[in-house]
């Protein structure tokens, strides 16, 4: 099953990763906020629908396709510890931990969240 | 970012999509090697995600010290590969499952190692980066 998975996994990714940066862009656009929020968004959203997945007992597909592949590539940590080091460069250390701060209680709140509604 | 008011044009979607589909398959075949045990400290997570903010750190710095890099370079390497290769939403939801399973220390100090590793790798690439590729 070892080769369905990979294209599982490379489907789900190939449609979560231009997700990602249309919707970061969306929200920049719509709301005029920094690429901080858009990141936020997508972390926190990814994390609830990886929380409905696995709190829900998804089977190994679904989890390779939705979880893996789209949640795992809608969702970025590279961006994040990348723009956690801009701000603390352009507003100080404690905009850089609020940044920090709310991306963990919102990201682990929703992925919290769905894991309930999904059980 | 290449994104002009009217957003990303359709090669830099493709690369993203291409970038993202090989960062993911990565991050996958790590998980494989690491397989996660039960109540245990998530490595496979913890590992694409510290050296993918390293890496973005080196990309930035490539960026900065290269102006004539090509346009496609930002979108693919660093929101496709990078972002593929890493995730926040397993950090997230590994961390509530551990904690349900009464592991709070293990997933405090999962959240913590991963967000100052992550963010002292980042700024680690940056520095070498900067060191590799200053123009003379």
């Amino acid at each position: 099953m070892t080769a369905a998975d990979a294209l599982l996994v490379a489907v789900g990714a190939a449609v979560g990763a231009p997700a990602r940066m249309l919707v970061g862009h969306w929200v920049r656009q719509r709301f005029a906020v920094g690429a901080p929020v858009g990141t936020l968004v997508v972390n926190v959203a990814g994390s609830f629908v990886l929380g409905l997945l696995v709190g829900g007992g998804a089977g190994h597909g679904w989890l390779a396709v939705g979880g893996t592949g789209f949640c795992g590539a809608f969702t970025t940590f590279s961006s994040l510890a990348l723009e956690v080091r801009e701000v603390a460069e352009d507003d100080g250390r404690r905009a850089a931990a609020g940044l920090v701060a709310g991306s963990l209680v919102l990201g682990l709140g929703a992925a919290a969240a769905g894991w309930v509604l999904g059980r | 970012m290449t994104t002009g008011a009217r957003g990303p044009d359709v090669t830099v979607l493709a690369g993203v999509a291409a970038g993202g589909a090989a960062g993911s398959l990565g991050r996958w075949g790590v998980g494989l090697s690491l397989p996660p045990t039960p109540g245990g400290f998530p490595w496979a997570t913890f590992l694409v995600n510290v050296t993918g903010a390293l890496a973005m750190g080196l990309l930035v710095a490539v960026l900065v010290e290269r102006p004539g890099t090509h346009r496609l370079v930002r979108p693919v390497v660093g929101v496709g590969l990078l972002g593929g290769w890493t995730t926040f939403s397993a950090l997230a939801v590994d961390a509530v499952t551990l904690g349900d399973s009464g592991r709070l220390g293990v997933a405090a100090l999962y959240l913590a190692a991963t967000v100052v590793v992550g963010v002292l790798a980042v700024v680690g690439g940056l520095r070498l980066g900067r060191t590799l590729w200053a123009g003379p």
